[in-house]
């Protein structure tokens, strides 16, 4: 039973609903973000250089925008190889993006900046729980990917609908945008 | 008039039809597919429905444990042993047990009840019913939504059962109390136990909200705009909002708790002192951001539970006014003023933490704000009755009895907005009077409201209607017997959350008070049950509906057949030719939606 509603030729309820639930994550995210102005403003605040492996992330998570973006437009001229092909990198550099973020954190710990813990200071703390819940967000965005790529591989399905990609396309910026917000945020306010 | 025959031949019509192929449309349908693990909206919010009575249940009997406590504080109960063991040792509830009573009983109460089961019930019953919709817009996250919720629902369960027993630091759970596992008994296994609860319970709004917005703004059918809604759409649609908007504030806030509390983060915590522990080496941190999370969240959720009864209650007023609700729009900009106005006032939840007076004044001004648009609901209420032919239905006895609670507890929310009162008024029972009667008893009575009236659309019978009448009367005059003398007792300076107020020489003269709102407390509990009764016994043997449209009512949900199956409307969905209030219009008394406008008909 299809649920959509056949005289509408308005924007798909899938894809409205995907964007309810961003603005629903950016909240989350400004509450982050206001929390740590607040916490900032208070005093015993540990000012530290952000480690340089986020402008390599950074990079990456731009260019898996790039790779996906591709990767829509041959789904659409059914170059279904290289759509494949693209998605894959994708979902590649989107681990890559959270391997890169955790090497961050690593090498913060390698200075003495303690994280969690006791001794720890919360503006590092911040950056943990804030970073950690991008990148679980990017996770996320990689299961999606892991999903279309299932059913671009799948040769039972046939499935000619440019839904899939077009939800976890817009997902994905957005992550992206979402990221780089931080970065700047970091960057201008910490 | 040659209307009415249509719609009853076809009703008719429908109504057979939907018997001999009943069978037919359903026979994919397992018991599994159909009562458990349904995509169904129908049957998703009678699991909400009967997931929140339960609780209702529970939370009511929690109260009434505890008022038990402050009304009969020398008293043992031998029996209490019997059922709570350790937490009433010699029959008398412990002060652990009795803050565990009290935390629980505000937690279940806002959240499982009045969020889950009232909004969890009617948005899911009522939009794709009043829009024209075949259902959601996705059933897959709306099944997921009440799978969530269950899940947070038995989690929060088994915390009753732990050791420790269940968090005990009040419904707000603000640090140190919720950060801190040696801080009390119920800060322990209970705390771990009620966050992930209520994680699990974001998780099941978002994915609520998220489907009622899309289905009421992408979902309706032809002619359906946004100004023929029913206000229970519009006000259910900003209700959405408001959680969608919301919850992920108070989830960031739960996260940095539960850094705080499993991984030695000091966001919340500084400079504490633990009895039996000694000095922590937190530093840094602070309690008041975590109030200042909470309450942005905390705010608005009062409105994510008055704002769909506020809805639901004027479409009741309306059909059984026999009248236009008065000041369409009106209503409309009004709900819209108060989901605006909820983001801005959470602050004064918090006049009296050190805020900056300058702040506090501003959020004064914001929080009275909050007045006009209720006044104008108000007022809209009472000339929507003025007048009306109006039909006493429990329904409707519900809906006025809101009208009445809103207005008694909403004025008493002008005295608490000022930041100068609230320095004596805040955290006694003045406070706990006012949110009981216009937050809680208030919505509990749209929730009713909206069972009594749309309960022969949920299943097919009617409740018995003495029964109803002697559950509105007993509820309503209880309300005000419990929370009116309240009022005094926090005018006095009785503080909420204590446990035993005989010892204290100031409070001594409230002793036969509290032993009478809690007497009245037991009876208006005991005459729930007779709700309970009504509800399930007429679910089997209530008398039957034989009318497609028994209330005589506007609106789409009337047009389905009597037990619609999955897809509500078993040909073409209607179309919509009007708004919903065409009532005593042109000498007609009613004229549904789907009825197209004549030539000869007055403007509206």
């Amino acid at each position: 039973m299809s649920t959509q509603n056949p005289t509408s030729s308005r924007i798909h309820p899938h894809k409205f609903t995907l964007w309810v639930a961003m603005a629903s994550i950016i909240m989350m995210f400004a509450g982050f973000t206001s929390a740590y102005i607040v916490k900032m403003n208070e005093g015993s605040w540990l000012k530290f250089q952000l480690p340089s492996i986020f402008w390599l992330s950074t990079a990456i998570i731009l260019l898996s925008s790039l790779t996906l973006h591709l990767a829509g437009k041959s789904f659409k001229a059914r170059e279904m190889a290289r759509y494949r092909q693209l998605i894959t990198v994708t979902a590649v550099l989107g681990l890559a993006f959270i391997l890169c973020q955790y090497f961050g954190f690593r090498s913060l710990e390698k200075q003495g900046i303690e994280l969690i813990g006791q001794r720890s200071n919360s503006a590092a703390s911040y950056l943990l729980v804030i970073t950690g819940m991008h990148m679980l967000h990017v996770l996320g965005g990689v299961i999606a990917i892991a999903v279309i790529l299932f059913l671009a591989y799948s040769r039972k399905v046939k499935n000619y609908s440019p839904l899939p990609i077009e939800l976890t396309t817009i997902y994905w910026h957005f992550v992206d945008v979402l990221w780089i917000y931080l970065f700047i945020f970091y960057h201008f306010v910490g | 008039m040659s209307h009415e025959v249509e719609i009853q031949v076809a009703g008719v019509a429908t109504t057979h039809e939907a018997h001999g192929h009943h069978e037919h449309h359903e026979h994919h349908d397992t018991f599994i597919t159909k009562y458990v693990f349904s995509q169904d909206h129908k049957m998703i919010a009678k699991q909400f429905l009967i997931t929140g009575m339960f609780w209702a249940v529970l939370g009511g009997l929690m109260s009434v444990l505890f008022r038990l406590q402050l009304g009969y504080p020398d008293s043992t109960f031998p029996w209490l042993e019997t059922i709570l063991g350790k937490w009433a040792k010699g029959g008398h509830i412990t002060p652990e047990a009795y803050y565990a009573l009290v935390t629980t009983h505000g937690t279940v109460l806002v959240f499982f009840v009045l969020t889950a089961g009232l909004s969890g019930t009617f948005a899911n019953f009522l939009i794709p019913l009043q829009i024209g919709a075949r259902d959601m817009a996705s059933p897959f996250l709306n099944m997921l939504s009440y799978w969530f919720f269950f899940t947070a629902s038995i989690v929060m369960l088994s915390s009753l059962f732990v050791e420790t027993g269940p968090f005990s630091g009040g419904w707000t759970a603000y640090p140190p109390l919720s950060a801190l596992g040696e801080a009390s008994p119920g800060s322990k296994t209970g705390m771990d136990l009620w966050i992930i609860s209520m994680a699990l319970f974001v998780v099941s709004s978002l994915l609520g909200g998220l489907n009622y917005i899309a289905t009421i703004l992408n979902m309706r059918t032809k002619g359906m705009s946004m100004t023929r809604l029913p206000l229970t759409i519009w006000a259910l649609f900003f209700t959405a909002v408001l959680g969608v908007l919301s919850f992920p504030v108070l989830l960031s806030g739960f996260i940095l708790l539960i850094f705080d509390r499993n991984f030695g983060t000091s966001f919340y915590l500084s400079d504490i002192y633990v009895n039996g522990v000694g000095a922590l080496p937190n530093e840094g941190g602070s309690a008041i951001l975590f109030q200042h999370l909470f309450w942005f969240l905390g705010h608005p959720e009062v409105y994510i539970i008055l704002l769909p009864a506020m809805g639901m209650v004027s479409e009741i007023l309306s059909v059984n006014s026999r009248k236009p609700i008065f000041g369409y729009i009106a209503m409309i900009g009004s709900l819209f003023a108060i989901a605006i106005l909820a983001f801005l006032v959470w602050a004064h939840h918090m006049f009296v933490t050190g805020l900056n007076p300058l702040l506090g004044s501003i959020f004064v001004l914001l929080t009275l704000l909050i007045a006009v648009p209720s006044a104008i609901k108000v007022f809209n209420w009472i000339t929507t009755l003025w007048r009306g032919n109006i039909r006493f239905t429990p329904g409707m006895l519900f809906a006025i009895g809101f009208v009445s609670l809103f207005i008694s507890g909403g004025l008493t929310g002008i005295w608490l907005g000022n930041s100068a009162l609230d320095i004596h008024l805040h955290d006694t029972y003045f406070v706990i009077a006012h949110f009981h009667i216009v937050m809680g008893v208030a919505s509990m009575f749209g929730m009713f409201a909206g069972i009594y009236h749309w309960y022969p659309k949920m299943y097919g019978r009617f409740m018995n209607n003495t029964l109803g009448y002697m559950h509105f009367w007993i509820t309503i005059a209880g309300a005000y017997l419990i929370f009116w003398p309240m009022h005094y007792q926090g005018l006095a300076g009785m503080p909420r959350r204590y446990y035993d107020f005989s010892i204290w020489e100031s409070f001594k003269q409230f002793v036969e008070l509290n032993r009478f709102i809690s007497t009245v407390a037991m009876i208006v509990f005991a005459a729930q049950l007779l709700f309970l009764i009504n509800f399930f016994y007429s679910i089997f043997k209530g008398r039957k509906v034989t009318n497609l449209n028994p209330w005589g009512s506007n609106t789409l949900e009337w047009t389905t057949p009597l037990r619609p199956g999955h897809g509500n409307w078993p040909g073409e969905i209607p179309e919509v030719h009007r708004w919903a209030y065409d009532y005593g219009k042109d000498g007609k008394e009613f004229v549904q939606q789907t009825t197209p406008v004549g030539e000869d008909e007055s403007n509206h």
